[in-house]
């Protein structure tokens, strides 16, 4: 098994305030890595520096290998310029908690703007894979829809067939389902585990721990910026070592 | 578990009082739940309403029979080619200053919001000035440049020159005027279009960045047509606002529809009330046609803002019928 992502010393802070604190981990290509940890804790800014939307002050993180966002210039590692960013960004998906669709581009147009730009694909061939993509999560008949017309977990839907729709090595989720309406959230987790069932490398942040343990090879508690246990969802949720992860699944459950 | 009470003898707890009225019968409320329920009337409304269309009617007939108004003199300049001659300039500077303005305005919103800080401060002192000096002033001003500079050229800054002009060349009066209007409208359009982006939601931003697309198509594609919403409106009152404030450059004795008005006026004693009415009515007639397009371009940008039906569908067929697009 080939590392698909590492994560190597992130570090990062706002001000005084550090958020993250030399995070190591690795996560292989066909892996689903759940991120749990109380709010504030850093998940959805480790998300984030894993795509360079945030940029981490020290270490790095690589995906099959290459450094994202930054490369070796003498003795330090440099900030890439915007675009060689954006080229790599689009090898990894990123699924937003408000899903962030553009309410003016028909559904079909979401999922292939990216395609269409970014990677240079001809523009039927765009459309006939994001109605593969549609048909997969269940909204084969919404291609024409505006995303306002659709419902919150509908909107979801659309979001994660836009990321897949990249091709991407790696897809990242930031609670996913934390803006749904309680009965919407099935559908929405439905979907990711059938992604996770195909193979699809994730790293999912999110408070659904039944979500966790039915479809996460690896656990990942983050408290206060640093990584307290990682390891597969029997140890960390059942059986954790640590007495705050205790404290945190009694909270949530 | 806790059950919360709200004990009424604390200060603040206002209890429940038992209504004035009788009791009302259970059985016959529930009779009468099926009908429709009768909706309030509103005789003052109605009152109202007439003596408002009195005194309209007061006013329109007043306009009509008044002969201070001299209204076959106002049908003998209407369409006089003279009139319309001042038209047409006053469409030309409106239109070419409402382009260039807006091309300016982006650039400066765009300045103003990027991370560049020598940018944003100039254009921040561009904004600056040119909302401070009156437009009558500025227009005065480039009117009288070559006063200023004699000669502009064209070349490395500080350096040689590659083509020189005699200002006097360049600056014919409708080039002063078009460059003055345009150089007021941009600073105006800036902090519309600026507002405008301001006013799209962070994720749409975020979210094209994590899809990895260009910088520009971000903008181009994602973030301005989203700040057309709000830009439209307020843009549309600029304009309207420009349509008419192109009277000003009569004093830079470039003659559009107010200037023809007012010199026609003068050499025409007596008939100065009948002309600006012209001028009126020809204002009336230009921002009624804005406002009509500014409906139609605000529903194209409308798609997708509302669950309703798609508007953008019902304008391309409006278009189509009108044989402007396939």
């Amino acid at each position: 098994m080939s590392a698909a992502m590492e994560i190597r010393d992130v570090s990062k802070s706002y001000g005084a305030h550090r958020v993250l604190d030399r995070i190591r981990l690795t996560i292989h290509s066909g892996q689903v890595a759940v991120v749990i940890g109380p709010s504030g804790s850093g998940k959805s800014t480790l998300l984030r520096t894993i795509n360079h939307l945030e940029p981490a002050d020290t270490g790095y993180v690589s995906v099959h290998g290459e450094p994202m966002g930054v490369r070796v210039h003498r003795d330090r590692l440099k900030e890439l310029g915007e675009s060689a960013i954006l080229r790599q960004r689009s090898r990894i998906g990123f699924v937003f908690q408000d899903f962030n669709l553009f309410d003016h581009l028909s559904v079909l147009d979401n999922i292939i703007e990216a395609p269409v730009v970014t990677k240079g694909k001809p523009k039927a061939q765009a459309k006939k894979h994001a109605h593969e993509l549609l048909a997969r999560v269940g909204l084969a008949d919404k291609a024409g829809t505006y995303p306002r017309r659709l419902s919150g977990g509908q909107q979801q839907r659309v979001a994660i067939a836009r990321a897949l729709a990249l091709e991407p090595e790696l897809i990242l989720f930031d609670e996913p389902t934390s803006a749904l309406d309680p009965e919407l959230v099935g559908e929405v987790l439905t979907v990711l585990k059938d992604l996770a069932a195909s193979g699809t490398t994730m790293i999912v942040v999110t408070h659904e721990i039944a979500f966790a343990r039915e479809a996460a090879d690896l656990v990942v508690f983050l408290d206060e910026g640093r990584i307290v246990e990682q390891g597969p969802p029997e140890a960390v949720l059942d059986n954790p070592g640590h007495e705050r992860i205790r404290e945190f699944l009694r909270r949530v459950a | 578990m806790t059950v919360l009470r709200i004990d009424s003898s604390l200060p603040g707890v206002i209890p429940l009082r038992p209504s004035s009225s009788p009791p009302l019968d259970a059985a016959r409320l529930d009779e009468l739940a099926a009908k429709p329920v009768l909706r309030q009337h509103h005789p003052g409304r109605w009152i109202l309403a007439a003596i408002a269309l009195v005194l309209l009617a007061q006013f329109v007939h007043a306009l009509v029979t008044n002969p201070v108004f001299q209204w076959p003199v106002f049908g003998y300049w209407f369409f006089r080619p003279v009139i319309l001659h001042g038209l047409l300039l006053t469409l030309e500077l409106t239109g070419l200053t409402a382009v260039f303005g807006l091309l300016g305005g982006i650039v400066l919103a765009l300045m103003r919001l990027s991370g560049n800080p020598v940018l944003r401060a100039i254009s921040w002192g561009y904004i600056w000035i040119f909302r401070s000096i009156p437009l009558i002033v500025l227009l005065l001003f480039l009117a009288n440049v070559t006063a200023l500079y004699n000669v502009l050229s064209l070349g490395i800054p500080f350096g040689p020159a590659f083509v020189t002009f005699r200002a006097t060349d360049l600056l014919s009066f409708f080039v002063v005027a078009v460059l003055g209007l345009s150089l007021n409208e941009a600073a105006y359009a800036a902090e519309i279009v600026r507002s405008g982006i301001i006013s799209v939601h962070h994720g749409q931003l975020e979210a094209a960045a994590a899809l990895g697309l260009p910088k520009a198509r971000q903008y181009r594609r994602i973030i301005l047509p989203q700040a057309a919403r709000t830009i439209i409106p307020s843009y549309a009152n600029q304009l309207i606002g420009l349509l008419k404030g192109t009277s000003v450059v009569y004093i830079t004795s470039l003659l559009e529809l107010f200037g023809v008005v007012e010199t026609q006026a003068s050499t025409n004693s007596g008939q100065i009330i009948p002309l600006l009415m012209v001028g009126t009515v020809w204002y009336i007639i230009l921002t009624s046609l804005l406002s009509i397009v500014q409906h139609y371009v605000e529903r194209y940008f409308s798609q997708g803002a509302q669950r309703g039906t798609a508007p953008a569908r019902r304008f391309r067929g409006a278009l189509r019928n009108l044989g402007v697009a396939r």
